[in-house]
């Protein structure tokens, strides 16, 4: 099926559970504190241990690879950060095909917690063909 | 003050004209393992990161050169940027957040290849008021290179600031980046129980656009009445968030109180339909034309109020 501009991702909402959080972190081999553990997190001024930015990028590009499947290929990921994406939250993504040509594919990503836009995305694909 | 520019500003110069700093070999080629671990962890389930023909999802670049755990701080590469964060620490910004992380990538990477990363300041922009307190905006580049060839580049931009005394400055976190003083904004919205949603919106990070509860024609500004089928149910749509410059004014005057002259005002056609009025933001009066893409960013004015207004999308 050919990808059309406008085009709504389905959304995505991943409850941010401290061990999200933590091996998330880990995965990315990310261990400064504020990532897992809370009494220094609090103690820098944050609510809680909060999404490091490796995973930010990586929950970016997973949330876009599970729609656009396996053919496609990202050329390039832009972020802008928002407001901290803390433990206890809800991380809730929303996209939509922003620009189609013949070599790419751009898609605008929102992921959203309670405390507002925590990650606003641009990602840069070769063509998409949905099965 | 200006003193202190000029000293950072000889600091950052000095590291921008050294260009890329030395190569650091990453500590892991890539491997299975680390990508199985990573794609566990984030949910990811293409089948093109796993298998013995796997590649490393291109969003891990950064994984690889991560130090780990055992940093041993005699062993670590002094890079260009290092002299400019040491300036920026010892002149009082000490406080630092990640405002941009942008990565390219020329090629996937296969199992067993070894990387090496080169990273090199490119800019500092500042002194800035921010929200956050006064701060200075440094960005830099890294190229990551299997042998000498170049698989991918990040451009990454933080904000170094001189923390605020209150305890407040976590929660105002939300405002990053956006140049407003916290007195409190002249200018407040008429709320009502027809715009409530609105306003309630705009907090939550959300572009509502009011629906009719019947015939779910889409209209804005809010109303009692839908102007189609006349029902009074309402409910709303949360729009995209992208637009084009549909019509603009730049207002030179009369003096706003709150406001700095010039700036514009624009009407933004959103794709679901309706029409918007609100000012262009981190764009020069000039810069702006009709048919301008834009995009909605929520400002927070000062402790109670966020109004959206619209950016340009970059190119």
């Amino acid at each position: 099926m050919r990808v059309v501009a406008g085009a709504e991702l389905p959304p995505l909402a991943i409850e941010l559970t401290p061990t999200v959080v933590i091996s998330t972190a880990i995965a990315t081999r990310d261990f400064t504190p504020v990532h897992h553990d809370p009494a220094i997190a609090r103690a820098q001024g944050s609510a809680d241990i909060f999404l490091n930015i490796l995973t930010t990028m990586g929950l970016v590009e997973r949330y876009v690879s599970d729609w656009a499947g396996p053919s496609a290929r990202f050329r390039g990921l832009k972020v802008k950060l928002g407001v901290p994406a803390y433990a206890g939250d809800t991380l809730t993504f929303s996209g939509t095909v922003a620009s189609v040509t013949e070599s790419e594919t751009l898609i605008e990503v929102i992921g959203r917690v309670s405390l507002g836009p925590h990650v606003t995305a641009q990602a840069t694909l070769t063509p998409v063909a949905l099965g | 003050m200006t003193d202190e520019r000029d000293h950072l500003m000889a600091v950052a110069g000095k590291a921008i004209a050294a260009g890329e700093g030395p190569r650091i070999a990453a500590p892991l080629p890539v491997n299975a393992a680390t990508i199985s671990h990573w794609t566990e962890a984030m949910g990811e389930r293409n089948p093109l990161y796993a298998g013995p023909d796997a590649v490393a999802p291109p969003a891990m670049i950064q994984v690889w050169s991560m130090e780990g755990l055992n940093r041993d701080p005699d062993r670590r590469v002094r890079l260009p940027v290092d002299d400019v964060f040491e300036a920026l620490d010892e002149a009082g910004f000490t406080g630092v957040v990640a405002t941009n992380c942008e990565h390219t990538y020329h090629r996937y990477l296969d199992l067993g290849e070894e990387l090496t990363s080169g990273t090199r300041l490119t800019d500092i922009a500042g002194p800035k008021r921010t929200a956050l307190g006064d701060g200075y905006f440094v960005t830099w580049n890294v190229t990551w290179y299997a042998g000498d060839e170049p698989v991918a580049e990040m451009m990454f931009r933080l904000l170094k600031f001189r923390p605020k005394t209150s305890a407040t400055a976590a929660d105002e976190s939300r405002n990053v980046g956006a140049e407003a003083a916290r007195e409190p904004y002249p200018l407040r919205p008429a709320v009502n129980r027809d715009t409530a949603f609105f306003w309630d919106g705009v907090r939550e990070g959300e572009l509502r656009i009011q629906k009719c509860g019947d015939c779910g024609i889409l209209r804005h500004p809010p109303g009692p009445v839908c102007p189609t089928c006349r029902s009074t149910r309402r409910t709303h749509a949360v729009a995209s968030g992208s637009g084009t410059v549909y019509s603009y004014v730049v207002h030179h005057n009369p003096p706003v109180p709150g406001l700095r002259t010039p700036f514009v005002v624009a009407v933004v056609e959103v794709p679901e339909g309706v029409r918007l009025v609100g000012n262009i933001v981190r764009c020069a009066t000039e810069d702006v034309y009709v048919g301008m893409p834009v995009r909605v960013t929520y400002q927070q004015m000062d402790d109670e109020l966020t109004l959206p207004m619209w950016i340009p999308v970059e190119a």
